[in-house]
Order: C-alpha cells, then sequence, then structure tokens
C-alpha cells in the first residue's frame, strides 16, 4: 500500500518528508503538494508540518555528499514544479544516501537524467527571464516588470539583475505566483502586491496596485518619457530586421508566443 | 532630447548596421564596479529575435552612415543615394543608457561610416565608449568597430573601453576585394588587427605582473566574411577564417550570406536569394573547427573544395572515411565520439559520463538524446543489435536522408531520386 504525504510546497517542506520517511520507515511514499492533491479514500495520508530543523539535516548531509553544481541541479529540478518531481528528487538523495556520493552523472538511471532535464529546462526559463523581462519606470525611479514564467525562477534570476542594477530601484513581479522580488539599492526582498485588476487583464502596461504588505507603492500609467523609449525601442527593432532573410519558424521558436503579451516590441 | 528627430536617425542607422551579424555579448569579464550600472561578465543574453530569426543582444547601429568609400557590396557606399544621418556622442550615450536599464539589450555595437578619415572617425568611437565608462559608470558590453587604416594609438586606447574589436574583412580573397572595393587595401584591414592583437597580448603578459593592469579587450577581436558575393569557394573562405583563428586568436569569424543590396554588374543582382543554406553549412564547419577537434584539411582540400549542401559537415567526412568506423561507443575516446555524425559535444560528455557507471546500449544512448538516425550506422555499443550490412557511403547516406526532416529536404528530394 502507498501512504501519500502532503507538503507544503516550499523545498523545506519536501525535505522534511523526506526525514519522515526515514524517521518513519515509510514504505512506496507518494510525495505531493498540499493544495494540489485530492483527497483518495483508499490510501493513507499523512500531512507533513514542515520542520527547518529536520530539512537542515536532510539538505546537509545531501550537500556533504555532493558538489555544488549536483545539489544547485536538485534546487533547480525542485524549482520546476513538474508533477512527481518530488519522489523524482526522494530517489535522487535515497540513491545519494545508500551510496555515500551522489549518482550524478548516471544517465542510465531514470531519476538522473530525469533530474538533469527538469534542471536543464529551468534552466532555459532562468535564461529566458534574464533576457525577457522588459522594465518601465513607473515613478521617478523604480524599474517595474511582470512577468509569467513556465517555472519558479525568481530565486535563480535574483542575483543576476542584483549585481547588474546596482544603481536603480527595481521590481520583477511573478504574477503566475503572485510574488515578486524587490531592490533598493541594497539588498533584494520578497514582495506581494494586490492588484486592482483581475489576473487576465494585466499587460505590461496595468501596473496599477492599491495596497501592499511591503510598502512598494506602484502607480497608475506612465510618463510620456517612458512611452517614448519604448516607442524608440520599437523602432530600433524594426529597423534591425532584414525583410528578405525573413524566418518566422526561427523568430517563434526563439520568443514563444506566451512571452509576447510583456514584450513591448511584440505587442 | 528631441525624440522625432532621434527615431528618424535610429531608423536610418540601425538599418545600416544590420548587416554586421556579429551579436555575441559573451566572453567579457567586466564586473561591476563601486555599485555602478551593468554587469557583463555573465554569459550573453539575446534580448529578442527579429523576424528573420536573428538575436538582438546589442544595439548596434552606426554612428553616421555618411562614408568616404564606395565598396560595391555596401548599402552606405558613397555613390549610394540614400538617406543620410549622423548621431551625436551624446545621443549614443543617451539611447544606450536607457535602453540597457529597461534590460532591452546588453550593450552598445557601435560601428561607423568612415567620414573625413579613419583616424577621425576611429576617435569619434572612442569618444563614445570612454563617456560610457567614465562618465556613466557602464559595465555593460561594448563593441567597438576597428576602422581599417586607424593608427595604432588609437587601436590602443579603444581596447581599454571596449569589450570586443572587429574588423570586417568581408571579401574572402585579395582578388575580390581588389574588384568589389578598388580604394581599400587588403593592409588595411590587418595593421589594425595585429595591433589590437599585440595589446592584448602585452595586457594580459602584465596582468600576471601587476594585479591592477586595466582589462584590455576581454572578449576579444572577431571579423566577418561576406558568402556568395564574388563567386569564391567554400575552401576559400574557411581557410581564410582559419588563417584569422589561428593568427590573430580572433574569438570569432561570422559568415554572413550576401544579401543584394545594389544593382552592379560585379554582383548577383537584386532579388537573388540569400545563401542562407551555405552560411549554416559553414558555420557547423567553423564549430567542427573550434569544439570538434577537426582539422580543415579533413572537411575541405584539393579534391572536396565545396561543402555539401545536403547533408551536414561532419557526416560528409564520415562518409568519405568509412574505414574509421564503426566505433565501439564503450571504448571509443573522446576525440572519436566526437566525429560521430549525430552526436554532439554536450552529447559526448553524457556518454563519457554515463559509461562509468554501465555499458550503454541503444535505449541509453537514445534516452540521452543522441540522434540515431545518423549514429548508427557509425557506432556499436552493448547490444547485438547493430548493421551488420556492408554498406557503401552512397546507401548510407539516402537511408539518412530517406529519415531525416530538414527544412531544407524540399531542395533535395529531386537529387535523391536520381541517384538512388
Amino acid at each position: 500500500m502507498t501512504t501519500t504525504l502532503l507538503y507544503d510546497g516550499s523545498l523545506n517542506g519536501l525535505l522534511t518528508t523526506i526525514f519522515i520517511i526515514y524517521d518513519h520507515k515509510i514504505k512506496s511514499p507518494i510525495i505531493s503538494k498540499a493544495s494540489k492533491t485530492q483527497k483518495n479514500l483508499f490510501d493513507g495520508m499523512e500531512v507533513i508540518t514542515t520542520d527547518i530543523d529536520k530539512a537542515k539535516r536532510v539538505w546537509n548531509r545531501f550537500e556533504s555528499l555532493c558538489n555544488y553544481r549536483d545539489s544547485h541541479q536538485v534546487y533547480c529540478a525542485f524549482l520546476s514544479e513538474i508533477n512527481g518531481i518530488e519522489n523524482t528528487i526522494y530517489e535522487y538523495i535515497k540513491s545519494t544516501f545508500q551510496k555515500q556520493k551522489t549518482p550524478s552523472g548516471d544517465f542510465t538511471n531514470p531519476s538522473v537524467l530525469k533530474i538533469a532535464q527538469a534542471a536543464k529546462m529551468v534552466g532555459r526559463e532562468k535564461h529566458r527571464m534574464e533576457a525577457f523581462v522588459r522594465f518601465h519606470l513607473i515613478d521617478e525611479k523604480t524599474y517595474y516588470a511582470n512577468i509569467e514564467p513556465d517555472f519558479n525562477v525568481l530565486p535563480l534570476i535574483t542575483k543576476h539583475f542584483k549585481n547588474r542594477y546596482a544603481d536603480q530601484n527595481w521590481v520583477i513581479y511573478d504574477l503566475s505566483r503572485n510574488y515578486g522580488i524587490s531592490y533598493d539599492q541594497n539588498i533584494v526582498q520578497e514582495v506581494y502586491i494586490d492588484f486592482k485588476t483581475p489576473k487576465g487583464q494585466r499587460g505590461i502596461l496595468n501596473t496599477t496596485a492599491t495596497s501592499n504588505k511591503n510598502n512598494i507603492e506602484l502607480t497608475t500609467g506612465f510618463q510620456e518619457k517612458e512611452n517614448n523609449y519604448r516607442d524608440l525601442w520599437n523602432q530600433y527593432f524594426q529597423s534591425t530586421n532584414i525583410k528578405s532573410r525573413k524566418n518566422l519558424k526561427l523568430h517563434v521558436q526563439h520568443v514563444p508566443k506566451r512571452y509576447w503579451k510583456y514584450l513591448s516590441e511584440k505587442l | 532630447m528631441n525624440y522625432e528627430r532621434i527615431k528618424e536617425k535610429l531608423e536610418i542607422l540601425a538599418d545600416a548596421a544590420k548587416y554586421d551579424v556579429s551579436c555575441s555579448s559573451s566572453g567579457s569579464k567586466r564586473q561591476n564596479k563601486n555599485k555602478g550600472l551593468g554587469d557583463s561578465s555573465g554569459m550573453g543574453i539575446c534580448h529578442t529575435h527579429t523576424e528573420d530569426g536573428r538575436c538582438v543582444s546589442l544595439l548596434k547601429i552606426l554612428l553616421t552612415n555618411v562614408c568616404i568609400f564606395d565598396c560595391a557590396y555596401c548599402v552606405t557606399r558613397k555613390s549610394n543615394d540614400i538617406k543620410r544621418a549622423a548621431f551625436t556622442v551624446q545621443e549614443v550615450v543617451d539611447l544606450t543608457i536607457n535602453f540597457y536599464r529597461r534590460n532591452y539589450i546588453e550593450g552598445l555595437f557601435l560601428s561607423s561610416g568612415i567620414f573625413k578619415s579613419p583616424d577621425a572617425t576611429m576617435e569619434r568611437l572612442i569618444r563614445v565608449a570612454k563617456k560610457l565608462r567614465e562618465e556613466e559608470n557602464f559595465n555593460g558590453y561594448i563593441h567597438l568597430k576597428s576602422i581599417p587604416g586607424a593608427s595604432d594609438e588609437l587601436m590602443q586606447e579603444a581596447g581599454l573601453y571596449a569589450d570586443r574589436l572587429s574588423v570586417n574583412i568581408e571579401i574572402p580573397t585579395k582578388a575580390g576585394l581588389k574588384l568589389l572595393a578598388p580604394d581599400k587595401d587588403h593592409k588595411d584591414f590587418i595593421k589594425p588587427m595585429k595591433a589590437v592583437q599585440n595589446s592584448i597580448q602585452i595586457y594580459k603578459s602584465e596582468k600576471k605582473l601587476i594585479k591592477n593592469t586595466p582589462i584590455y579587450a576581454p572578449a576579444g577581436q572577431s571579423t566577418q566574411m561576406i558568402v556568395g558575393a564574388t563567386g569564391e569557394s567554400d575552401r576559400d573562405i574557411m581557410y581564410s577564417a582559419n588563417f584569422f583563428y589561428n593568427k590573430f586568436q580572433m574569438k570569432r569569424v561570422y559568415y554572413s550570406g550576401y544579401i543584394p543590396v545594389a544593382n552592379d554588374s560585379r554582383l548577383p543582382a537584386i532579388g537573388t536569394e540569400v545563401p542562407m543554406m551555405r552560411e549554416n553549412r559553414l558555420y557547423q564547419t567553423d564549430w567542427l573547427l573550434r569544439f570538434y577537434g577537426f582539422n580543415i584539411q579533413e572537411i575541405l582540400n584539393e579534391t572536396h573544395q565545396n561543402l555539401d549542401m545536403d547533408i551536414d559537415p561532419k557526416l560528409s567526412w564520415a562518409l568519405r572515411n568509412l574505414d574509421q568506423f564503426p566505433i565501439d561507443i564503450n571504448k571509443a575516446d573522446k576525440r572519436m565520439i566526437a566525429r560521430v555524425p549525430g552526436i554532439g559535444m554536450r552529447s559526448v560528455g553524457k556518454i563519457i559520463r554515463a559509461r562509468r557507471y554501465r555499458k550503454l546500449n541503444w535505449q541509453h544512448l537514445k534516452a540521452i538524446g543522441i540522434s540515431m538516425n545518423r549514429s548508427k550506422y557509425f557506432m556499436t555499443c552493448d547490444s547485438r543489435d547493430f548493421e551488420t550490412r556492408d554498406l557503401t557511403s552512397s546507401k548510407i547516406k539516402n537511408l539518412i536522408m530517406l529519415n531525416s526532416n530538414s527544412k531544407y529536404h524540399k531542395n533535395f528530394n529531386n537529387q535523391l531520386n536520381l541517384f538512388s
């Protein structure tokens, strides 16, 4: 019989769950997010309460057995939020504990291959977001961008934007996961915004907010100067295209349509 | 800033700069310093792609499209009747900074038509870069064009502000250059390359002794050649590319299929199709030289002057060298695995790591993600099932092409039927 273990969706939650599996000697567990699971009458079901200490014990041991590249790969795979990735991560960590070293590079092992592939997908999305974020100056000094990435990549892109835009205030907001990161030229913080407009209707221009927890005031509309720069960028995008080499298939492959609504040049 | 005027200039000067294909923004080691703007120490980023599928990573513009030269292949040639415009130094700086702050671009690619003299032009380009670095504390990527004929002192200065410098030799053969650009001298292209290469070496060796030596053109040099304008062979192109890689330690040589921009009897007529396929094959060859350990003579030589258009150059090489195959994927060294058609360098790395754990069979190889259609004729693995027929090169080629799905396929169907 399988046991379904429900965790809160955080990495610490997953690691706590793995701790509990060892602690309670649970055979054939199915790890799943509490928010995503429906009640199953026949199997056992257990809700896991996240415990930072337990999570740390699992992670520290795991990290001590592998190099940074391997543990980062597992972290990236976790951020993919792919269905069933929790069990793959569990298999991977279990195998690491058993053999006292990571199975990294054993691509004939399905869970190793899956972790590598998931991490690759997340890495690609991270890179895309570094490219596709389009900042708009929404007041005198704050640059704001909406994104809707396929995976939860905000934790991965923080460092890149912090290093690059060290002298400006910026906010990048993940609309599909409803949280953002904000930088005040000093530190990067997580922020939440209560939007006036419903989810489907927020384009790049629609950044109006009523109230928010971390004191970021978002004002309506743009200054005229801002529209000018957007316009100049669109002009540049048009002028740099070579018509006799038109290749729309390649274009869409590199700039998939799902990202267009936040790219000012594609609107 | 007069926005309407800037927009008009941008239209003219971005349009004129787009035939420069270099778009890379990687390879620099310039980190953000003193909490300024920008950082170009990471990998390159393509911020968007135009409808022709080419990436946009830098603001690629000309300072001016006024030019005293009359090169037949160039849009901005003196005799061409087009609108002329020029940016001021401050305008370029403002555009770059404001585009960069909005995460539109990785930096600036600044080129120019040659007004007055090569030195006057080069000096103006340097002023833009200097202003960005010193007044705006800008650490993004800057690619400056080395103007053919500019003095060594100016080239030396340019590298202090730019991440990459490039001179486009454009025409791969000396005879072609004489025909299409009679006022230009082959030596003028080589001179700035030499100056930059010398400075790179000097600064590198000094850096070893004195830590705070400034960085000099950290992303190196590149160049570009036009393909299909003067009837040169693939061998001519790749041999001169190879010369630039070896002699000047070029980071990249770009190949640009000639886009007809003039009615000139010396050149393909307007409306002639851009040789994109050929361009693609040249890039594949370039990659084989730089990453796969191939020697240029193996791919192009006296008996084999042009690349096959219907198959990639690695497959073409393998078919000419069937005596070296099949290889045992579980035993062969890295060099030979990299030579199997259908296996890229990423897969080579994966195969080598994975075979430490167990012997690989077809299923494993497929899961790793190599192209079985091309590779299966050239290797054996941990399986009894392998190609046992003694196939000839042309037979293998036909089998592969029957099962492949190239976007260029339509061009070759007829040939296939003819020879099979």
